[in-house]
């Protein structure tokens, strides 16, 4: 008989490799576009070069005598989409909270915006008939820039009408404290449009499988809320929608959301009943799949003269669409990180004429801790007072904000590691005083922080006859590694090798998973399968009662009950400890910069990046995690910026040449760091988010970092090097 | 992209006669600047005539005076035993340029021919009088951090254009006074650097003074003097893989700490590589140190017309040629 104790973990002590990591090297991995099918078709789409206005007509006819088209479709033209309301005559502009809806009536949103597809028979001729469309607009004045509008924020609706809403004004102590503070800092933070640009660009191939079953091979982050909203947008029942989603080159909150041009594709292959596939161009990747908003933060800050934080008041503006609101958490972060006892923050928004944007990795904290961690910096220069002291000094030890315990909070424990790591005690006090080789060279920290989630998942367990492990839950691998994670998580429940695991997602039809985003993958899904592998051996250790023999293995234990397989599904979720901890994940980030004086270039020399997330699943693929979080914040801090002309409405970034994002050369050496202290409070297997800890306060530590090395402190990102000569 | 068509011609004669003849026929060489132009409609060509099998790769050298081919790849010169030795400023400009991926398909040629990275010329939304002549620039009152601020036109700003030329390479050919050898319907003739490229007047359709149908076949370097100080300095918003902000090719001709003769060329500030005589003319005579250098370098910007977002060019210029003249001299600045 097996005591379930008795299982010996075989598992390997040393991190797993990626489980997908041959697939991916050899390119038999198969992304979205690269499923064939025999009547496969392209689409690609025509956009609009204004901002705000109506399509007074579209000629399409040159293009539809183009050699291979098959359809050319638009607002006049479209077969409708059953899930939108009936379009208005004269058309309206739809209220507040409406998701774009493709082709449905000639109103302009944004630059960029579809207004046309055309499908072919290939590629090539699907781009050249698209050029050949001819769209005749009704110019309207549009108001895309932020600082020209920024007096016209306001509070959200959707906040004014919830007042449980976090998002409300929020005074803890007594309101704007810090002005009676002895020691007081203000300053204003801004950061612009960043995208996120994964390398694989969005993509879809739509088949209608019969008139009411549709299978949809798309880039996305969720296969169950893309299964969901294309339900709705095509009135199908759930269970007819397919969505399979493999793997995925890169996402980091660009494939959260149904966007306009699945739906497109999806419409286009029902019209055509041929398969569809659409591709973006990279230039469209800047208006088709959301972005990092345009923020500017203020900070107003009072301290002790002994350096104990009297006040914070945090006000965020954050950009949206004229259709949609898009709330960030901001200025949340100021309400937990320290303990402080004034704590106000407002969170504003202002509506443009631009798309919505979304989340993008360490959505809104991210934003927030940029300015709140420069913030403290600035206080800290401001006491004379070594920063990371500051920050062990106004440790908060439970949640201020809430009044909770932590679940677990090993943040002070991370900054005395990486403090060591980094060698933070050979660092000067005075700004510009530290040089090396004719650089000048700067040490900077900064604290991050990232709320805890976790979602209600599901996932199947089955042993085969052969003793092999098939796991399944229609959760994704946006690249942190998922199934490799999960294989490990598995493999140590049921106390077999890894490899012997099998990991199965990216597919709706498997059960019901979140998808992947808000760093909730392991913490949910993982918990999942903890649960479910769990129950699975329960059922294998029943069935071994009473066999010959004392230890038999699994497979003999299948064999001998006459079974080609076993299988459990359970379900894992929160319970009550949500509202009896405070739950985030910690960190820290160090980081040593050199600038040129002449010059004001900056390369980035040394990082160490500290994280407490609870248990450390697969440390490889986890140090890949933290180590891309990093890069990500290389880029915020000094490149990635997607300019607008004004005037136009319209990006001038429009590739990766003019669109920045870091390149081996700009990265150093990254050290990374984990605490790897279980937090059993938190979900059965004491595990938290990684994936956006990983980019929060990265900016804020580079900037911090430049300003010590030149004691020019810039506010606005990214660090370009005129700000700095 | 519009269909079009591919020809490859047997010879240089051929390929001459199919581009200057034909309405709207274009080289192509290694493709990694025309093929992006056309995906993007910038460049709609009915006809590419396909070069890169003509004879044109090699690189030589013979008494004092170094060949390239056209069709010469940027790394194979880049990597070149003898440009390295004799003409290292050429082989640092280039290794600045693009990515190792790209310059194993890029061409000298192609290189100098590259067209402009304005954002506003490579977006057909916006008004472009390189693109389209009399459309406008939107770069003047828009967004122009990497535009020109030298080389402008004085009269009609609006019918003219600010863009730069994007190439690292060039920059090196500017201030190493190389002569292009072409070949064209009118026959063979040798353009020197200063005069191939165009300033853009009130024709920034135009980037170089090459005829319709006229083919670079080669590239050719006098042996020099500068060879022991050089240095090529490329200011650029990452490490790598980025064009130019400003980038300056300085060469010193020293002899026992006395500058005999510099050659100090920029890029990312002009429509063309620009040269700074006046700059080389302040070095000239003088010992070397950080302060002739310095008292040189801020002769650089004298005749310098800045832009809303460019303006910081001004300051930056003269450091980074002062910087580039201390490498180049192998001296160490010290900063106040
Ligand atoms: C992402 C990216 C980054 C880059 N970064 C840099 C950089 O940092 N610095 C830099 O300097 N460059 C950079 N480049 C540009 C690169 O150097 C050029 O694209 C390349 O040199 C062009 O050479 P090619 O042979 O591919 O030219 P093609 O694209 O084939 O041709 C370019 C032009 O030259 C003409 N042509 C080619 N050969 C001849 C000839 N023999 N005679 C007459 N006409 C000819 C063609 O008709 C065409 O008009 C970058 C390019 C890309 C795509």
């Amino acid at each position: 008989m097996i005591n379930p104790k008795n299982i010996h973990a075989s598992e390997p002590d040393a991190s797993l490799d990626r489980v997908d990591g041959p697939v991916k090297v050899t390119g038999t991995a198969k992304y979205s576009a690269e499923y064939q099918f025999g009547q496969l078709t392209y689409a690609v789409l025509v956009t609009s070069s204004i901002a705000k206005g109506k399509i007074k007509s579209i000629n399409a006819s040159k293009a539809e005598k183009a050699p291979g088209v098959l359809t050319i479709i638009h607002h006049l033209n479209s077969p409708g989409i059953p899930g939108y309301p009936v379009v208005k005559q004269p058309a309206e502009r739809a209220p507040l909270g409406t998701a774009f809806r493709v082709f449905y009536d000639e109103l302009i949103y944004f630059n960029g915006q579809p207004v046309a597809m055309v499908v072919a028979e290939t590629f090539e001729q699907a781009v050249h008939a698209a050029s050949l469309v001819q769209v005749v607009y009704e110019v309207e004045e549009h108001q895309t820039d932020f600082e020209a509008n920024i007096s016209k924020a306001e509070m959200a609706p959707s906040v004014r009408r919830s007042k449980n809403s976090p998002f409300q004004d929020y005074d803890r102590g007594t309101t704007d404290a810090w002005k009676n503070a002895e020691v007081k800092i203000s300053a204003t933070y801004t950061i612009p449009t960043q995208h996120h640009q994964p390398l694989e660009p969005h993509a879809i191939i739509a088949v209608w499988e019969a008139a009411d079953k549709l299978t949809v091979y798309d880039k996305n982050q969720g296969v169950k809320s893309a299964q969901g909203n294309l339900a709705q947008t095509f009135k199908l029942p759930r269970e007819n929608v397919k969505v399979i989603s493999k793997f995925i080159g890169g996402a980091f909150g660009s494939g959260i959301r149904v966007w306009p041009h699945t739906v497109a594709a999806v419409l286009a292959a029902k019209k055509l009943n041929r398969p569809v596939k659409l591709v973006l161009g990279r230039e469209l990747m800047f208006t088709s799949v959301g972005y990092r908003p345009y923020t500017v933060q203020k900070i107003e800050m009072g301290a002790t003269k002994a350096g104990m934080l009297i006040a914070i008041t945090h006000e965020g503006i954050g950009q949206t669409s004229q259709y949609e609101e898009h709330l960030e958490r901001t200025i949340l972060a100021s309400r937990a990180m320290y303990a402080c006892p004034n704590v106000s923050t407002r969170y504003r928004l202002l509506s443009l004429d631009v798309n919505t944007p979304t989340w993008m990795r360490g959505p809104g904290d991210a934003t927030g801790m940029f300015a709140l961690e420069s913030a403290v910096d600035e206080m800290a220069f401001a006491l004379n007072m070594d920063p990371l002291e500051m920050r062990l000094k106004n440790h908060a030890d439970s949640d201020p904000e809430r009044n909770l315990p932590w679940s677990a909070k090993s943040l002070k424990a991370c900054y005395l590691l990486g403090a060591e790591k980094f060698g933070w005690k050979n660092r000067a006090l005075a700004p510009r005083s530290m040089k090396s080789n004719g650089w000048l060279v700067g040490y900077g920290m900064a604290s991050s922080l990232y709320g805890f989630h976790r979602h209600p998942s599901k996932a199947k367990a089955i042993m085969l006859a052969d003793g092999s492990v098939v796991v399944q839950s229609a959760t994704m691998d946006i690249g942190p590694g998922t199934g490799t994670a999960m294989s490990r998580i598995a493999a140590k429940v049921l106390g077999v090798n890894p490899r012997k695991v099998r990991f199965e997602m990216g597919d709706s039809s498997l059960p019901d998973a979140p998808g992947q985003n808000g760093s909730s993958t392991i913490p949910s899904v993982g918990s999942a399968v903890h649960v479910v592998c769990e129950s699975l051996r329960n059922k294998l250790v029943t069935l071994a009662e009473g066999m010959p023999g004392t230890s038999p293995s699994y497979a003999n234990i299948l064999k001998y009950h006459n079974l080609s397989q076993l299988e459990a599904t359970e379900e894992s979720k929160s319970g009550p400890e949500r509202d009896q901890y405070s739950m985030y994940s910690f960190g820290c980030h160090f980081v040593e910069v050199h600038v040129k004086p002449l010059t004001g270039e900056v390369h980035v020399k040394k990082v160490v990046t500290c994280a407490d997330v609870g248990k450390i699943i697969n440390e490889k693929t986890a140090r890949s995690q933290s180590i891309g979080g990093v890069v990500g914040g290389i880029g915020m801090a000094l490149m990635e910026a997607s300019v607008m002309d004004h005037r136009y409405g319209r990006y001038i970034t429009s590739d990766l040449a003019s669109y920045h994002i870091p390149v081996h050369a700009d990265i150093p050496q990254i050290e990374v760091h984990y605490i790897d202290k279980p937090d059993m409070l938190v979900n059965p297997i004491g595990s938290k988010g990684l994936g956006e800890i990983a980019i929060v306060g990265v900016a804020a530590a580079v900037a911090n970092a430049v300003f010590h090395a030149t004691g020019k402190r810039v506010r606005e990102l990214p660090i370009t090097l005129e700000k700095l000569i | 992209m519009r269909p079009f068509q591919y020809i490859r011609p047997k010879n240089v004669k051929e390929a001459v006669d199919m581009v200057s003849l034909e309405e709207n026929a274009r080289f192509i060489a290694g493709g990694t600047n025309l093929v992006d132009l056309m995906k993007r409609n910038i460049e709609t060509p009915d006809k590419l005539v396909d070069i890169t099998h003509l004879p044109l790769k090699k690189i030589e050298y013979h008494s004092g005076t170094l060949r390239i081919g056209a069709l010469a790849l940027n790394s194979d010169v880049a990597e070149h035993a003898i440009v390295n030795s004799r003409f290292p400023l050429l082989a640092k400009a280039i290794d600045a340029g693009a990515s190792g991926q790209l310059r194993n398909m890029a061409t000298v040629g192609g290189n100098l021919l590259q067209r402009t990275r304005c954002a506003y010329f490579y977006d057909t939304a916006f008004p472009c009088n390189k693109r389209q002549l009399e459309t406008g620039c939107a770069a003047v009152g828009g967004i122009n951090r990497m535009h020109a601020i030298f080389g402008l036109e004085k009269n009609d700003l609006e019918k003219s254009c600010i863009a730069v030329h994007p190439s690292d390479m060039c920059v090196a050919l500017a201030a190493l006074d190389a002569i292009i050898i072409t070949f064209g319907p009118k026959g063979e003739r040798k353009i020197p650097i200063q005069d191939f490229h165009r300033l853009p007047g009130n024709r920034p359709d135009l980037d170089s003074i090459l005829e319709k149908g006229e083919l670079i076949l080669a590239v050719e370097l006098k042996s020099n003097t500068f060879q022991q100080h050089t240095h090529y300095l490329k200011i650029r918003d990452r490490a790598a893989y980025a064009f130019a902000i400003v980038s300056a090719a300085v060469a010193l001709d020293v002899q026992q700490d006395q500058i005999r003769a510099a050659r100090v060329a920029l890029g990312g500030v002009a429509h063309k590589p620009w040269r700074l005589f006046d700059v080389e003319k302040a070095l000239a005579g003088k010992p070397i140190s950080q302060n002739t250098f310095r008292n040189a370098a801020a002769v650089s910007v004298a005749d310098a017309k800045t832009f809303e977002h460019n303006a910081f060019k001004i300051k930056l210029l003269p450091n980074v040629i002062l910087e580039a003249l201390m490498n180049a001299a192998g001296l160490e600045p010290s900063y106040d």
